[in-house]
């Protein structure tokens, strides 16, 4: 897996041995498992988190009272070539509720060769959270929610990073 | 951010402004290859370091979209390495 960033947006690479058909179906249905569980919104722990396949559906967090957290909505919807949703999450991993201040996620299969998939995942336009991420920048300088975050996920991501990617 | 020992170093850091010294007491690899960790974190605009007498002592970005950035990396990078080990699972199953 690799990693590039430019100012506004962060994007990963990750070559994988099925098909594009295969990759695209993988991430949309079974999103519930890519999501790293750790980040939730809810007050309650997520039961499961659905990625609605069609343009205009959302992408949201059930918990386990009910309750749900529809924190992207789906902007592009081209199996098996690209999948694109907004990312309505303020740097405080609170709701977004102005989509001008929401980022967007495009995640791209492309055809490799050998059967494989190249995904490429571009989070990006992340300066439209505007004052959002000043506000996280006064939290690191205070000692405040910041290094707690990257706790929380951090965990998960040393497990992930310590299988075979 | 792909790089464990990368995202230990940037966790360390949100701790607290560290040398690469203090890092590599931390860490399981030496002190040189934590200062190539830390020149990509700072060409990825990440880490920034400041001179403290004679030492260098480095801390995370604080302009917050760098942190944010590194956040969404850390985010998305658990999310992919799931992602590869479901498409793992589907490779065994439909595999020759």
């Amino acid at each position: 897996m690799s990693t590039t960033t430019a100012a506004t947006s962060v994007t990963l690479d990750v070559t994988v041995d099925v098909p594009p058909e295969t990759a695209f179906r993988v991430f949309t249905e079974e999103f519930d498992a890519v999501k790293p569980r750790e980040h939730n919104l809810l007050a309650v722990p997520i039961e499961r988190t659905v990625f609605e396949p069609r343009v205009g559906g959302h992408i949201y967090d059930r918990g386990t009272d009910g309750t749900e957290c529809r924190w992207a909505r789906v902007l592009a919807y081209d199996p098996p070539d690209r999948v694109v949703f907004s990312w309505d999450i303020s740097p405080r991993w609170q709701l977004e509720t102005d989509p001008a201040r929401a980022s967007e996620v495009e995640v791209r299969f492309l055809p490799a060769s050998g059967s494989r998939t190249r995904v490429v995942l571009e989070h990006r336009h992340l300066d439209r959270h505007g004052e959002g991420w000043e506000g996280l920048a006064q939290g690191m300088a205070s000692d405040g929610a910041w290094p707690l975050y990257l706790r929380r996920f951090a965990d998960a991501a040393e497990q992930a990073g310590s299988e075979p990617a | 951010m792909g790089d464990p020992s990368r995202r230990r170093i940037v966790r360390l850091l949100a701790a607290g402004p560290s040398s690469v010294a203090e890092l590599a007491a931390l860490l399981p690899i030496s002190r040189p290859a934590v200062s190539q960790h830390l020149k990509l974190l700072r060409d990825a605009g990440l880490v920034v370091v400041r001179p403290q007498g004679t030492r260098r002592i480095y801390q995370v970005d604080p302009e917050g979209l760098a942190a944010l950035r590194a956040e969404l990396d850390g985010f998305w990078g658990s999310a992919l390495a799931n992602f590869v080990t479901l498409t793992e699972q589907h490779s065994k199953e439909t595999g020759p």
